[in-house]
């Protein structure tokens, strides 16, 4: 069966899509990875466990309770690794449908064919390296996130807080509410970025008055916030015991540290979708319309994967793209945007989370960047002085970004050191050429049951 | 050690063996959560690899669980599941 929208990613964005694709007549798949949908902000707790709901729990149910009624057929648990059809067809051929690999929550393989494709694969966590930055207990802010909302662990009995953006204040928060100690906040932004991102967060004050209630606690625990501050770097014996920030040191057993967002563009470069470099929006982003339209016919891009607005912003852009789509085949007419006003707000904490140059430029020179591999900042440098002058062609020098992550967590700092060592901006090194498996998987489970015997032996050539 | 945060409910705590150790851990918490939350944040065997996104995005938490490779973040625990590094 070939359906009409298939829909990659079951966060706000996905959900959304999907919902208003399905209750539109058109026949709808959405695919997603966790066992509930949900995303990240909204991700579901596990079955069987409880916790006190709260705004994003409530948004979050009631974005899970839409798709589930709209019709969409829904497959959780799978792995989508393989991006085929659309643009991807022999030089000349027409475009053909979309064809999206997985594999099944049973381990089971399957393709989805679809006529239109709504990319919804979010953002994964900036973090620029600093001195042993590969420490055990050195995690995400977003994975803190996840390890205290969803999963109702503490992150460690002593933690550092660090980086930039609102999910400092909310970690921070949650790791007091859990019982835990935050031994110092160290916030990248200095007071005056906070001052002027005000006017922009007054679009949503439900947003707003929650962050000022995050704050609150700080305050009332007496924990030292250090703005307009780096952690320079995290020591120990095999495992965190000590952050640095500058002079000042902290006994900690763990640091939760996060410096931005980088939008999920895996699936669009794969495509070969045109991209543009707009650090605002959180790094490289494809180029869109005003309706979430890529540059490649049938596929469209929507939530953070398509330009940093956070969680509150994703619904809007997803319905958008899945109006867009509708229309494009024919099924449905329907107009109306309603994601101006969510939007303003996540742009202004995109701002803020937008990569720190100063941040790069203080790797130090024996420290990984692509801790899959190996690389270190000084074989970076090394590989622009000998003459790499894109990311393509550094991975070629050096296998920076060539490891299990396939580059989601070094291209962006990766980049931003080649340019630097070029003195050129960052859009002149370009970005990692997007290749399928979008995910790893074993090869045990594409290729299917067959024996040496059944390997095809072409015809001798005649002599 | 118990890193839990005691507001949750969560399903009745079963064993699951961590490099032949006994660790106590609930069905459908994430692999990578329950080590955490048991003190254990080394997942390598020589290199001091640990979980970093939690999501699924950065493969540093790769483990062997009965054999078979996955990533501790995406792994739900089950009652009696035998983890190796991987």
């Amino acid at each position: 069966m070939i359906h009409d929208i298939a829909v990659l990613g079951g966060g706000p964005a996905g959900m959304a899509a999907a919902t208003e694709a399905a209750s539109r007549g058109a026949r709808t798949v959405l695919l997603e990875e966790s066992p509930i949908p949900g995303g990240q902000v909204y991700r579901a707790l596990p079955a069987g466990f409880a916790a006190p709901a709260d705004a994003d729990r409530r948004a979050g149910d009631a974005l899970r309770a839409a798709v589930a009624s709209s019709g969409a057929d829904i497959r959780t648990g799978c792995r989508v690794w393989g991006l085929g059809g659309g643009p991807l067809v022999p030089q000349g051929a027409p475009p053909a449908p979309f064809t999206l690999s997985a594999l099944g929550a049973d381990g089971v393989p399957f393709t989805v064919t679809s006529r239109a494709l709504v990319l919804c694969t979010g953002t994964h966590e900036r973090i620029i390296p600093f001195a042993g930055w590969t420490l055990p207990g050195v995690i995400g802010l977003a994975a803190a996130t996840i390890l205290l909302k969803a999963q109702g662990v503490l992150p460690g009995r002593r933690v550092v807080v660090a980086g930039v953006g609102p999910l400092l204040y909310a970690v921070a928060a949650k790791v007091l509410a859990g019982g835990g100690q935050v031994v110092a906040v160290v916030d990248a932004a200095t007071r005056g970025e906070w001052l002027r991102a005000l006017p922009a967060l007054a679009a949503r004050p439900d947003l707003l008055a929650r962050g000022a209630a995050w704050r609150a606690k700080l305050v009332a625990a007496r924990v030292p916030v250090l703005p307009g501050a780096h952690v320079t770097a995290a020591e120990g014996d095999g495992a965190l015991a000590r952050v640095r920030v500058g002079e000042r040191a902290f006994d900690a057993d763990a640091l939760c540290i996060g410096h931005g967002l980088v939008p999920a563009t895996e699936a669009t470069r794969t495509c070969r979708a045109r991209h543009e470099h707009r650090p605002q929006d959180g790094g490289w982003v494809p180029v869109l319309d005003a309706r979430q339209r890529t540059s490649v016919p049938m596929l469209y891009a929507a939530g953070d994967g398509a330009g940093i607005r956070g969680a509150a912003a994703a619904p809007a852009t997803g319905r958008v793209a899945a109006r867009a789509a509708l229309e494009d085949l024919g099924i449905a007419r329907v107009t109306g945007d309603d994601s101006a006003r969510a939007r303003r707000a996540g742009s202004a904490m995109a701002r803020m989370m937008a990569l720190r140059p100063a941040l790069v430029a203080a790797i130090p020179p024996e420290t990984a960047v692509c801790r899959c591999e190996g690389v270190t900042r000084a074989a970076i440098d090394a590989a622009a002085a000998d003459g790499a002058a894109t990311i393509n062609q550094l991975k070629h020098f050096t296998r920076c970004g060539m490891g299990p992550c396939q580059g989601r967590m070094c291209g962006e700092a990766a980049g931003a050191l080649l340019a630097a060592a070029r003195g050129v901006p960052v859009s002149e090194v370009g970005f990692a050429t997007g290749r399928i498996p979008l995910r790893p998987v074993p090869m045990a489970a594409i290729l299917g049951d067959f024996d040496y015997a059944d390997i095809p032996v072409p015809a001798a050539a005649p002599i | 050690m118990n890193q839990r945060i005691a507001a949750f409910s969560r399903p009745a705590a079963v064993i699951i063996t961590v490099r032949g150790r006994p660790v106590v851990a609930h069905p459908g918490e994430s692999l990578a959560a329950a080590l955490i939350a048991a003190g254990l944040w080394r997942f390598g065997e020589t290199d001091s690899r640990s979980a970093v996104c939690m999501m699924g995005v950065c493969q540093q938490c790769l483990l062997r669980v009965d054999g078979r490779l996955v990533q501790a973040c995406l792994t739900p625990v089950a009652a009696g599941q035998v983890v190796t590094p991987a």
